[in-house]
């Protein structure tokens, strides 16, 4: 039986700029706020898997060509950099370093370099979420 | 006055939450489960926003966002899961 699903597809289609939206905010918004590179990564994940409701895996393969499983390693790769690079300035290790910054367009900016560690684990977080969930859900 | 109000509407969201819960625990059907593991996360909704004007911050208000859109793809998860008895699919008939 062939199935209709217009209402599910265009409505995946709209929201899931949303969620991804909402999910850079609560990226964004971490350190000072609630947020961080964590709960950004799981809204990520929520809004890949209702796409992959949505549609099917192949789509979304096309659709999205990363091999998630490299995103997965280039984060821990970049988490563990930034938490080792503390050592080579003589500070213990994972210390993080923050200046504030006159930016042309955000004003007056406090810049971490916890954000650096918080983008290692949102890439953790999105590539091995998405992994499990396609060898999970590609086995009929 | 609008403090006890408060309370006491929290008191009554928590009651709801039990009587889903055990709904969820003896319902005859998984159609009905579903329902009241919705009716759970309205009503967690519900306690957060009310929680967050007793303690008069706006902390939580990401809190309800995310609560809000975890629900609706569990929700939709649930649905699909209901109707084609399979979530993801590797190809899609045409």
């Amino acid at each position: 039986m062939k199935t209709n699903d217009v209402i599910l597809q265009t409505t995946a289609k709209v929201v899931f700029f949303i969620i991804f939206l909402f999910s850079i905010h609560i990226f964004f918004a971490g350190h000072y706020a609630p947020g961080g590179g964590f709960v950004g990564g799981l809204l990520t994940t929520g809004a890949i898997v209702l796409l992959l409701l949505a549609f099917d895996l192949r789509t979304i393969q096309q659709i999205l060509p990363f091999n998630f499983t490299i995103m997965t390693a280039i984060g821990l790769l970049l988490a563990l950099g930034t938490a080792a690079g503390s050592i080579f300035f003589n500070v213990p290790f994972f210390t993080h370093a923050f200046s504030d910054f006159d930016l042309p367009l955000f004003g007056h900016t406090s810049l971490h370099t916890a954000m650096l560690f918080d983008s290692g684990v949102y890439l953790v977080v999105v590539g091995s979420a998405i992994t499990i969930i396609q060898s999970i859900g590609g086995d009929d | 006055m609008i403090a006890g109000m408060l309370t006491i509407s929290v008191i009554l969201f928590a009651l709801t939450i039990l009587v889903a819960v055990i709904r969820i625990i003896l319902g005859p059907s998984l159609p009905d489960r579903v329902v009241a593991l919705d009716v759970i996360g309205v009503n967690l909704i519900a306690t957060i926003a009310v929680v967050s004007v007793i303690l008069n911050t706006k902390a939580f208000l990401e809190a309800i966002l995310i609560l809000g859109i975890l629900s609706f793809i569990g929700t939709i998860a649930f649905s699909k899961f209901i109707e084609r008895g399979k979530i993801v699919e590797r190809k899609r008939d045409r």
